[in-house]
């Protein structure tokens, strides 16, 4: 029997000099390296693959898988990028690694690279982080100045540079091919796929985007074999995540578990909702990911269970709210969020993050009607799968969700002609 | 006003060192317009000129690329540059109230900078630290667990000049340009300080010390079966799970 909490990744972050080179030795660390060096590049994708490993950053897709796509015996320079512009809402699971544990990070981005025959490893943190991006940097000085960075390292003839590259406020980087244009110095817009990274990504170079939290699971998986991680979690969804768990709960935490723990399992860790209140909605995966409700305590967070309850695992970013709380002003702040952030390259995005917004707040003062809240859905359903990228399919499971859930609630301002809700409610102070 | 020869030629050292870590030099650019940022405070058209000198692009092109991105600001900013999180959980549990009360406070709204020029105002989107809500930045470092008065309170204590720390940060805050220097690259020696997490990121690692969950030890060889447990209470009581 599996315990209910794994920790790995987070398991060091107690230790005070964690983030340092001879604290992360002292745990373990740079270990993970040697050992791939040791193996063929095809046996370090190979475990990753039967590993079960799959993209922590939200689509799930296979990593070993992923890595596999780059072309072989190409003679051209290849590139990892590590993903690092946690910006979906209620996600706060790999700045904190990066900042406890950065070398966790550069290892697996060490044995990435190698594996995928990458010379330049580029880690994409969102700029607003400050204190992450020192440790980040930190690490990479001391890792280099060890041997485990650089030319030929370990004796091994291998050589990958690993640069720290800050980014400057934009949500959008957070997908994948506008993080690409955004590192060649662009404005963050999205690509046409395909060609996807793999065949030109980064200087239109085979290049690999993955999350930090996938490429900080590599080195337990190199470590420990692919039977390790593949014994945990569910069938499809093998190994463990962060959870993060946010909003009215009594103690607001990060849990490391098997994927396949439910919500009821993480609030009873957490000692509940806050102040004996109700359970009203909650996100398993971000906001992208649209809303769930107590129906839904006992759902497995992975990525197939929660699909089939009609959201997404996402990021695991498990925000909770409770019967305080305003479900049309907790959307219209999630839909000004999604407007703020569209690129502005594609229309059913931009112009329709813009009328959701306008329609949105008309409902949430009461001005609304019921012919607004069909408009409402009928630019969503214009939107979903209609946008050039994911953000604007994130835009929409919100709204559609809430409707789903509380159609009653968006008539209910309706008619007393307000919000019924006071958001004093719902802060912080005013459980104490 | 355009930049001395002096600042001219030390922008050029620091920006010709960005450059060179880069295969394709345009990548330089966002670590160019932070320090540039850095030099002045914002970025201005002379910011952009030397970017665009140094990269062999447009001025047009570079400035498309300063307005795609919130960090990089237009006109002057306060030495201290203060955001609050008004994205839903942080909004929520209370942001949106301190940001209210921020503005009337210090008699600014969004975007806008105190006549003393020392703190600027504005909001933020989600800054990746939900489980410390709700949160501010200042000069991009955190301050986790925000109420209206210890806003207030940082506030004026940095209007004051008064010591200030972040939560989880270096031991004093920088300047928004020293900020701005440390994103384009360059180190200010302050990377050790500060906790390695805080305390909500422990709850679950202190919850399973206590209870002896782990990780299954791996196999002998470090690729059989996981059916071989670390050392402690595995599946305790009422936290019990069936193997899936």
């Amino acid at each position: 029997m599996t315990d209910i909490l794994t920790p790995v990744l987070t398991a060091h972050w107690d230790q005070p000099d964690i983030f340092t080179i001879d604290g992360y030795r002292r745990a373990g660390g740079w270990q993970a390296l040697p050992k791939a060096l040791g193996m063929s590049r095809d046996e370090v994708i190979a475990v990753v693959r039967d590993a079960g490993l799959r993209g922590r950053g939200g689509a799930g897709f296979g990593t070993g898988m992923k890595w596999s796509f780059l072309p072989k015996g190409d003679n051209k320079p290849h590139f990892l990028v590590v993903n690092a512009d946690e910006s979906e809402p209620g996600a706060c699971k790999d700045v904190p690694l990066m900042m406890a544990n950065p070398h966790l990070l550069i290892e697996g981005a060490a044995v990435a690279s190698y594996a995928i025959g990458a010379g330049h490893a580029f880690i994409y943190v969102r700029g607003e982080v400050l204190h992450v991006i020192r440790r980040l940097r930190n690490a990479v000085q001391e890792a280099r100045a060890a041997g485990y960075l650089g030319q030929n390292i370990l004796g091994s003839g291998f050589d990958v540079e690993v640069i720290i590259h800050a980014g400057a406020g934009a949500y959008i980087c957070g997908e994948e091919t506008a993080l690409l244009d955004s590192l060649e110095g662009k404005r963050g817009l999205p690509r046409n796929k395909p060609p996807f990274p793999a065949v030109a990504g980064v200087y239109a170079l085979p290049t690999n985007v993955n999350n930090v939290e996938s490429i900080a699971s590599v080195p337990s998986i190199v470590l420990n074999g692919a039977d390790w991680f593949s014994g945990l979690g569910t069938e499809r969804s093998k190994g463990f995540g962060i959870f993060n768990l946010s909003g009215h709960v009594s103690t607001p935490a990060t849990y490391e578990a098997p994927l396949g723990i439910t919500l009821r399992e993480l609030l009873e860790l957490s000692g509940g909702i806050r102040g004996g209140r109700r359970l009203k909605f909650w996100t398993a995966g971000g906001s992208s990911a649209g809303i769930l409700t107590d129906q839904h305590l006992d759902v497995p967070l992975d990525f197939e269970s929660v699909a089939a309850a009609g959201s997404q695992l996402g990021t695991r970013s498990v925000q909770i709210f409770d019967d305080t709380t305003c479900v049309v002003g907790a959307v219209l702040r999630w839909t000004e969020f999604y407007q703020h952030e569209s690129c502005g390259k594609c229309t059913p995005c931009r112009e329709g993050t813009f009328w959701l917004v306008r329609i949105l707040e008309r409902l949430e003062h009461g001005d609304g009607t019921e012919e607004d809240l069909e408009k409402l859905l009928d630019i969503c359903d214009n939107i979903t799968g209609r946008a050039f990228c994911a953000l604007g399919d994130s835009a929409t499971p919100p709204i559609t969700s809430a409707v789903r859930y509380f159609r009653d609630e968006f008539i209910q301002h309706h008619k007393e002609g307000a919000c019924p809700f006071d958001p004093a409610a719902s802060t912080v102070w005013s459980a104490s | 006003m355009p930049f001395s020869d002096e600042v001219l030629a030390r922008l050029d050292a620091d920006a010709d060192q960005i450059i060179g870590q880069y295969p394709g030099s345009r990548s330089a650019l966002l670590p160019l317009l932070h320090l540039v940022q850095s030099e002045e405070g914002y970025v201005s058209v002379d910011g952009i000129e030397f970017c665009a000198a140094k990269l062999g692009l447009t001025e047009a092109d570079v400035t498309g690329v300063v307005s795609f991105y919130t960090m990089y600001k237009r006109g002057p900013v306060g030495e201290y540059h203060v955001g609050v999180c008004t994205n839903t959980v942080c909004g929520v549990l209370g942001g949106n109230q301190i940001l209210a009360e921020l503005h009337q406070h210090l008699g600014v709204g969004d975007d806008e900078t105190t006549p003393d020029g020392r703190v600027s105002l504005e909001h933020l989107e989600c800054n990746a630290a939900c489980v410390y809500a709700p949160v501010m930045m200042v000069n991009w470092e955190f301050f986790d667990n925000m109420t209206p008065a210890s806003a207030r309170q940082l506030a004026d204590d940095l209007r004051a000049g008064n010591p200030v720390t972040p939560t989880r940060g270096p031991e004093r805050l920088v300047t928004f340009r020293e900020a701005a220097r440390v994103l384009a690259g360059f180190n200010d020696g302050l990377a050790t300080e500060g906790p390695a997490a805080g305390p909500a990121d422990l709850v679950g690692l202190e919850l399973a010390k206590e209870h002896g969950w782990t990780a299954p030890e791996p196999g002998p060889a470090g690729n059989h079966g996981a059916g071989n447990h670390g050392a402690g209470n595995h599946g305790a009581s009422d936290h019990a799970k069936e193997p899936r």
